[in-house]
């Protein structure tokens, strides 16, 4: 009898063993106590409970993109600054932010730390198309949320494979439409020139420019690329003066959208309209030209500037600036990559305000099903919206002229859905 | 504008860039001459000079002050890293030695960007803004002054290769370091004054090229590939080859950009990758080069 014990407790030892090694080597399994029971029963609770809710961010501290790491400061000093107010819905957010340097493969890596390590809750902002792109696989099938993503390729809204990512900001397309529409209404003759970084996102944004103004008496007339390794766009700068177009479109990264914001200024005998993309429209892009060199050139946003005084009073403004100067001290609130993050954990905020159930799959839904919701540090009349088969939040933006020493927003918020139907698969 | 007028204008603006790229290409020509080796790293030096240039210009201190002072930095920063990363690695096989100076070019870019960030900054033009128009081309005074500034170094280097005796130790030295420790040269200090002015070298190369391509961590990095295929056309020991092949890569560069088709803006960087295979398939030591010679 003693002796059948004993031989019980070893099979159940091995068989603990065996199963421990089993879920080990399939990490894919989800913890039997991970679902929620009643109306929500069967979803994953994984990384959420009645105090906590686990995300994870990964963003590139270091690296050649590390300017754009500062996101996640805002991102923390907002979660931050709720959790010192009660929480979300009662829940403290514990957000742990990994460092990919930009690199995909390390993107993949964290992201597998995130959640299967850390069991986090969903993976709030991976940043760049390329980072991006490398773990929405993963995420889709261990279907772990991962929403707002910190790019704007066309991609993350239009495909119907990865329920569980969305977009945050104003996607490229929804970018060109705003300065098609702007151009057909003041310029609708113009002769356009484009120059565009030769990657997904140059290509996105040129192919949605072309296909806004296509029937209009608007024509691009001559087009030059670069690639990110070339050490200057000079020459192709040269090029496209010789088309003598009155519009030049910028698409660009912040060191070539120097580069060519210098070669227009320096360039006496043609001057088109410049018009440079909302990735290189950051002072830390304008500043090295000289804010002489770049009077009246247009570009597009969609939050609010903390550098324009414009926004001095806004309440928003004023919360967002104590929390970062309380939570992120070494951080400069003026920055609109810290604003960028704020924006965006905000939004977050409201999705998981409006989730269902407290489950993945809650958010999920939530993330998906956002009608006109309305985030302060956006500008007016940009508001957040999805649906089933839309998981672009943001369409709307509005124009800015460079004035002085800032930006100066003009006309009305353009909203791209209505004035161009939504994006085609 | 017509068709002449633009095609000179594109060579203008090939020769603008071509002088850029010489100017790295001379520190790679001086750097070979000294110590026979390939420094894959030397864009990374010029471009943490400029760094420090730029730190100087931007606490305060007058353009023509920091320059000499950072001539100076480079020049002691360069016989340092000779004496601490390359001479361990001295009498190893040149694969070893690529391989250090490779590691060196990720470990500059990395400590450039720990401690600038690599957001864009701005460097001060030297030369005057504006040009001149000849006959409806215009060339920019800072062409000018690159041009100038590069002959000048080119000319300094050919006299100090060809008719000073401390040329005459250095090409020893690359030529067979064993004969010429034994003939009494002090080999370590050749090599590291080899470095330091392939570094200073380097750094008049980044200034130059700061206020046109903005000074950020990655600025030297596609420079560095035209300033090889400069080089190697022009051959990797001549100072007036580099020059030439500088040149000639800015210009082909810039004309096959702009008026083969085929290639356009997006192939222009496989231009200096078949000037490279070409001249090694058709003259190895390159247009000014001369033939290492080896005893039978």
């Amino acid at each position: 009898m003693r002796k059948t014990t004993t031989l019980r407790a070893a099979a159940a030892a091995s068989a603990a063993l065996l199963l421990a090694t089993a879920c080990n080597s399939q990490r894919g399994q989800d913890d039997k106590d991970a679902a929620a029971d009643g109306a929500c029963q069967g979803q994953q609770t994984t990384g959420i409970t009645d105090r906590t809710i686990k995300l994870g961010g990964i963003y590139p501290l270091s690296g050649p993109a590390s300017a754009y790491g500062t996101i996640s400061k805002g991102v923390s000093a907002y979660f931050k600054h709720v959790n010192d107010k009660g929480g979300i819905d009662g829940r403290t957010v514990v957000f742990t932010v990994r460092d990919d340097g930009y690199q995909p493969p390390k993107a993949v890596e964290e992201a597998r730390r995130l959640v299967e390590q850390e069991k986090v809750f969903a993976v709030f902002q991976t940043l760049g198309t390329p980072s991006t792109a490398a773990v929405w696989d993963y995420l889709d099938k261990r279907k772990v949320p991962q929403p707002f993503v910190a790019t704007g390729a066309s991609v993350w809204g239009t495909d119907d494979n990865h329920p569980w990512t969305t977009g945050w900001q104003p996607n490229y397309i929804a970018e060109a439409r705003v300065y098609a529409k702007y151009l057909k209404e003041e310029k609708p003759k113009a002769k356009v020139a484009v120059l565009h970084q030769n990657d997904d996102f140059g290509k996105d944004l040129l192919g949605g420019f072309k296909a806004a103004v296509a029937g209009s008496g608007i024509k691009v007339v001559a087009e030059e690329s670069y690639e990110v390794t070339d050490p200057s766009v000079s020459a192709q700068m040269t090029s496209l003066a010789r088309s003598r177009a009155d519009v030049l479109l910028n698409i660009t990264t912040p060191k070539f959208g120097s580069q060519a914001l210098a070669a227009d200024a320096k360039n006496t005998r043609w001057n088109p309209l410049h018009i440079v993309n909302n990735v290189s429209s950051s002072a830390t892009v304008l500043k090295p030209v000289g804010f002489k060199n770049v009077q009246g050139v247009v570009s597009a946003t969609y939050f609010k500037d903390p550098a324009d005084p414009q926004w001095a009073d806004d309440a928003e403004m004023k919360t967002y600036r104590d929390a970062l100067r309380k939570y992120a001290p070494d951080s400069d609130p003026a920055n609109q990559f810290n604003a960028y993050g704020w924006a965006a954990a905000s939004s977050l905020h409201k999705a998981l305000d409006a989730m269902k159930c407290p489950t993945r799959e809650g958010l999920r839904d939530a993330v998906r099903n956002l009608k006109d919701v309305e985030v302060d540090m956006l500008l007016p009349g940009v508001t957040l919206s999805t649906g089933p088969a839309d998981a672009f939040p943001i369409e709307t933006m509005q124009l800015m002229r460079f004035e002085g020493e800032r930006w100066q927003l003009f006309g009305k918020p353009v909203d791209t859905r209505k004035e161009f139907g939504p994006l085609a698969k | 504008m017509s068709a002449v007028t633009e095609l000179l204008q594109q060579v203008v603006e090939g020769v603008g860039s071509g002088a850029v790229y010489a100017s790295l290409a001379l520190a790679l020509v001086l750097i070979h001459r000294f110590t026979g080796i390939v420094n894959f790293a030397q864009g990374e030096l010029a471009m943490i000079s400029t760094y420090v240039a730029w730190q100087l210009v931007a606490s305060g201190m007058s353009f023509w002050l920091a320059l000499p002072v950072t001539l100076a930095v480079s020049f002691a920063g360069g016989m340092l890293i000779e004496r601490i990363v390359i001479r361990p690695v001295q009498n190893a096989p040149e694969l070893t030695m690529v391989i250090v100076t490779v590691g060196l070019f990720i470990f500059v870019n990395a400590m450039a960007g720990l401690i600038w960030s690599f957001t864009v900054k701005d460097f001060p033009q030297p030369f005057p803004d504006g040009g001149i128009d000849l006959a409806g081309v215009r060339v920019d005074w800072s062409t000018f002054g690159i041009i100038a500034v590069v002959a000048v170094v080119m000319g300094l280097l050919y006299v100090l290769f060809q008719h000073t005796s401390i040329g005459l130790v250095m090409r020893a030295v690359a030529c067979n370091p064993a004969s010429a420790r034994l003939s009494g040269i002090r080999v370590g200090r050749v090599l590291m004054l080899g470095w330091g002015l392939a570094a200073t070298v380097g750094a008049v190369s980044g200034v130059l090229v700061a206020p046109v391509l903005f000074l950020e961590p990655n600025m030297m990095g596609g420079v560095l590939i035209y300033a090889f295929a400069a080089a190697t056309l022009g051959g990797f020991d001549s100072p007036v080859g580099a020059v030439v092949g500088g040149l000639c890569v800015g210009v082909a560069e810039t004309l096959a950009g702009a008026y083969v088709d085929v290639i356009g803006a997006d192939l222009k960087v496989g231009v200096p990758l078949v000037i490279i295979l070409a001249v090694l398939l058709v003259r190895p030591q390159g247009l000014f080069g001369r033939a290492a010679v080896e005893r039978a």
